[in-house]
Formats: C-alpha cells, structure tokens, sequence
C-alpha cells in the first residue's frame, strides 16, 4: 500500500496570532511551526500501517522552503520521503489541486490528511482533494483499518460516532482518535540524523487559481473586566444569567 | 437565480440549524434581491421553513438518503442548485455539512469558505467575515468564482423570523452510487451534542477524578446543556475524546459556555472563543480563565456547584 500523508505547516498551538502589511498578512515574527496535529495524528497512524503491513509513507507540503523543517520532522518521525510542491498555498482549492497531481502521479492508494489545519480551520482539503480524485472520502475520522482494497473506519458524528466500510482508493480527513496523544512520536536522534539523507522532491506547481482570497485579518474585540461573583452568592450568579446575559 | 439553502433533518425533524441557515439565507437574499429556496431530505413539515424567509422548498424524498452519506447529499444539493441557477448556496457548520460542502463546492465549480460568522459586508465582491487560527482572529475573505458555497458558523447569526408564503415541491436529484456504507451508528439519543447545544458545562483536572462528574452532568441536566472537558482530562481518560473542547478538540459557539476547575490554557480559550457568554469557577482567582471570562466565581467547584444546581432548580421551578 502507497501511502501519502498531507502536513500542513501551522503556527504551534500556543503562538500569539499577529498579523502585519496593514493586517493583510499573518505575521510570522517570533512564531514557532510545527507539523499540524490533526496531520500528525494521521502521520502517526501512517507509520503502524508501515511498520504492520509494509505500507510505505510519503509526506507532502504544498508551500515554500520555509516548510522544510517540518517536512524534515515529519521523516524523523519515519516517513519515508517527502514531496514539496513549491508554491505559496493561496487557499484550500488551490492547495488541493496541486495534491491531486501528485496523488495521481504517484499512484497513492491511501491519502492521509488532517480534518483541518489549526491555522485557516478550512477542513476543506481532503474532500476537494477526493472530489478532484474521484476518490472514496471519509472525514472526521477516528478509527482506521485496511485490509487489502477493503478499509473499515470510525467516523465522529454530532453527539457521537459511526462505522463505516468502503475500499481504495480512499482519502482521509484525520484528528486525535486515529492514535491517541500518547502514541505521538518525538523524533530520537537516530531518526533526525536518518531525515537528513531521506529524498525531500521539490516539484514544481502546476496552474491553480485561488477561489477565494483573504483581504483582511481582525482580532476579536478585547474582553471587557469578568464580573466576579461571591461563591456565598450564587442566587446573583443565577440572576445575572437570567437577566442580564439572558441565556438561562 | 435564487439561493440555495441546505437544511438539515434528523429523523423527519428540521434542526434548529436549519433554521438558522434559512434566516441567514434570507438576508443575503434580501442584499442580492432575490429569494431562498431549501433542499430538504427526507424532513417533514418543511413548509415551516417560510417562516423564516425560504419562498421554496425542493423536498427530496428518498429511501435511499435514510443514512447519510456524503457525496450523495452533495450530488443532490449540487443538482438543486444547478436547477435553480443559483448563485450562493448556504450549508451549516454541522459534521454532516462540512463533510458534504468541499465535495459540492468542486461539483459547482465554486470558491467555498467555512466557519463564517456575519452576512457578507459586500456582495459585490463578495467578501463574508470567517473564524480562523481557531477564533484567535478573523479574516475577511472574498469569493471569487461566479457561484459561491458558504459555511455558516452554528450559532452565529441566530434565527430571524420573516413570513415568507412557501411552496413545496418535490424534487428527485439523480443519485451516485455511495461511496462509504455506514455498518453501525453510535449515538447517544437522550443526550445534546457539542455542535447543537446553546449551553456547555465544561470541566477540568480541577475536578480531581472521573467520578465527581456526577454533578457536571446533573447541572448540564438541568440547563439541557452538552458535556464537555478540557485536554488534559480526555488525555487522562477520565471524559471520552469526544467531549475534548479547544485548538486540537472540538470548537464551542454556544450561548452560555461554563467552565468548572479549568484554568483556561491558550489553546482551550482559543477553541471556546465564539461562546457567547463565559462563565467560569475555579478556586485559584490567578487563573488565566478569568481573563477570558464574562462571569466569574473564585471558589472550591465542590461548594460551588451543587449550590449552583440548588440555586438552578429553585430559578427552573419557579420560571417553569
């Protein structure tokens, strides 16, 4: 089985989010990336189909070489060789044209990609991506099994989860259920040291147009002062939800 | 050219965010002058969709549409919006929709943008406002394709009541064959989820161990609120991943989200953000939470909240 898993290159969690260029651009200043955690999830349950069933991994990132370090984190976490597409990723249309060309040249039979980035929350990618494939998609999903051409899943449904079968070629849109958290690898040394010899393939774009652009970026408005409520006076708590907030 | 609506049912029965799409349908409609038509499966009472600005229904009726599957919804929303010409459809932020929205965006030739919270500041271009680095911030971002798919965040713009004279017709899209077969479902039937709930009770390592929830679930109870949990407890094991809200879980865009024994991490604040009203209780009054928070109570959440579930029932009691 041919794998590939799509990792987006993200502002770690707790990065402050700024924006620059008259808040047309995020600014990157100071903020540290990593390899998206839905797509590290996936990445990691990647590596148990590779270590299980012979599988083999391939990573893509669809940006500029800026994105290197993490592709490189995501081969010392095992993968076995990562792919570049070397443009900037306008939106979620364009990035998941450029992936299409390089499933469908490289004959992946599974793709792996996370239910969203933590950055745009698009959660777009992998069902454009499955469109433009003409491939089988499932999303949200939290459990994954192949077996030959056949794969069984978990899918999280509002309020609960379902189980679904259907077979490659399949595209998924992964989170945290695929692996648990404790599961996740942190690279060893042997593993950096072999990411510096595995092929990183920069490959050049084909035309996508973007479909939808961000003009501008604002920051929610700043909170005003929490009312503080004595826990001897809970009755005020209640009335103030009532009355005042209006939500009870 | 009028716009395209989906309107989701369960069982036979219109959802709230159903509604709640129409209502934002109808202003964008008002903005272009033109009017809303709903794509409804296999929902019953769907003429009651005027009441919130849709002039048409086109009410599909399929045995085959029973279980949900992505890309034959999206095939027949596709199909109802090719037939009316439409220019904008509207889905909402349920799982179920934004896992069919991609797939009827590429069907459509159309630019699509999620999690948008307002109606579009223009329609020409047409520029919508959306969540993004997790509610951190928003963008402004313009759609520039001739036809337009946008995802409304639950919850956002709320239900506006307009009487529109509704005509339903029926409507048979012609259906792919599904792709994925659903084997089982999952689905706890007594309780609210996480997307639908207009009240979250939400709890954190505070709260010492799995089994004090009882009172987080008596209170969510009483208020018909959704559990939830913050990281650490869903790592721990003590509540399922399901109810993990915040950057890597699950987005909150309640009317009332109260976090009890949560200090409030940048990433849960980050997930919970959209919530309108915060209210949070916890025994160290350093807590990041409390800058985040509307309402504010420094004490031991094993005081605290049983009196708040006393206080709750008096208030029910008396309002019922």
């Amino acid at each position: 089985m041919k794998i590939l898993v799509c990792i987006s290159h993200v502002p770690d969690t707790t990065s402050k989010i700024n924006f620059t260029d008259g808040d047309t651009k995020f600014d990157t200043n100071g903020v540290q990336f990593v390899i998206n955690p839905n797509d590290e999830f996936g990445l990691t349950r990647a590596m148990w189909f590779k270590e299980k069933q012979g599988a083999s991994v391939a990573v893509v990132n669809v940006g500029g070489a800026e994105t290197e370090p993490t592709l490189r984190k995501a081969l010392a976490i095992g993968a076995d060789n990562a792919i570049r597409v070397n443009t900037e990723a306008t939106d979620s249309f364009a990035v998941a044209k450029q992936l299409a060309k390089v499933v469908s040249d490289g004959g992946y039979d599974l793709v792996i990609a996370g239910r969203e980035s933590i950055d745009y929350n698009g959660g777009m990618v992998p069902g454009m991506l499955a469109a433009m494939l003409d491939a089988n998609y499932i999303t949200n999903c939290i459990g994954l099994e192949v077996d030959g051409t056949s794969a069984k899943a978990i899918r999280e449904i509002d309020g609960g989860k379902e189980t679904v079968s259907t077979s490659l070629p399949l595209v998924i849109g992964g989170q945290k259920g695929l692996v648990e958290e404790s599961d996740l690898r942190i690279p060893n040394m042997r593993g950096i040291m072999m990411a510096r010899k595995k092929p990183l393939t920069v490959l050049e774009p084909i035309d996508a147009n973007a479909e939808t652009k961000a003009v501008s970026f604002v920051k929610p408005a700043p909170k005003g002062a929490v009312k503080l409520v004595d826990a001897d006076n809970i009755d005020e708590l209640v009335s103030l939800l009532h009355n005042e907030a209006k939500v009870i | 050219m009028s716009i395209i609506v989906y309107t989701e049912s369960e069982n036979g029965k219109l959802k709230k965010t159903a509604l709640e799409v129409v209502s934002y349908a109808k202003a964008i409609a008002d903005q272009m002058s033109t009017t809303v038509t709903a794509v409804a499966i296999n929902a019953d009472n769907t003429e009651s969709l005027g009441n919130y600005g849709a002039s048409k229904v086109l009410s599909i009726k399929n045995d085959a549409l029973n279980t949900f599957n992505a890309k034959s919804y999206a095939a027949a929303i596709e199909q109802a919006a090719k037939q009316e010409d439409a220019k904008v459809v509207i889905v909402s932020s349920s799982a179920d929709s934004k896992y069919l929205a991609p797939l009827l965006a590429v069907g459509l030739n159309a630019g699509y943008v999620s999690n948008v919270v307002e109606a579009p500041s223009s329609v020409s271009p047409f520029t919508v406002k959306r969540s993004a680095f997790t509610n951190k911030a928003f963008a402004n971002t313009e759609i520039t394709t001739d036809v337009k798919v946008v995802g409304l965040s639950n919850n956002s713009f709320g239900l506006v009541e307009s009487g529109e004279s509704t005509s339903v017709e029926d409507f048979s899209p012609s259906l792919p064959e599904p792709d994925v077969t659903v084997e089982s479902v999952d689905k706890a039937t007594d309780k609210v989820s996480i997307a639908d709930a207009e009240i979250v009770v939400s709890g954190g390592r505070g709260l010492k161990g799995p089994e004090n929830w009882g009172m987080i679930e008596e209170l969510a109870e009483i208020l018909g609120a959704a559990t939830a949990c913050s990281k650490p407890v869903s790592d721990l094991g003590w509540r399922p991943h399901s109810e993990h809200v915040g950057q890597t879980g699950k987005p909150v865009a309640s009317n009332l989200y109260i976090a009890i024994g949560i200090s409030g991490a940048i990433q849960h604040l980050a997930g919970i953000n959209s919530s309108k009203v915060k209210v949070v209780i916890n025994t160290d009054p350093e807590a990041p939470f409390f800058k985040a928070a509307d309402y504010g109570v420094v004490g031991d959440a094993f005081e605290v909240v049983p009196k708040l579930i006393e206080k709750l029932k008096a208030f029910k009691a008396q309002n019922a």
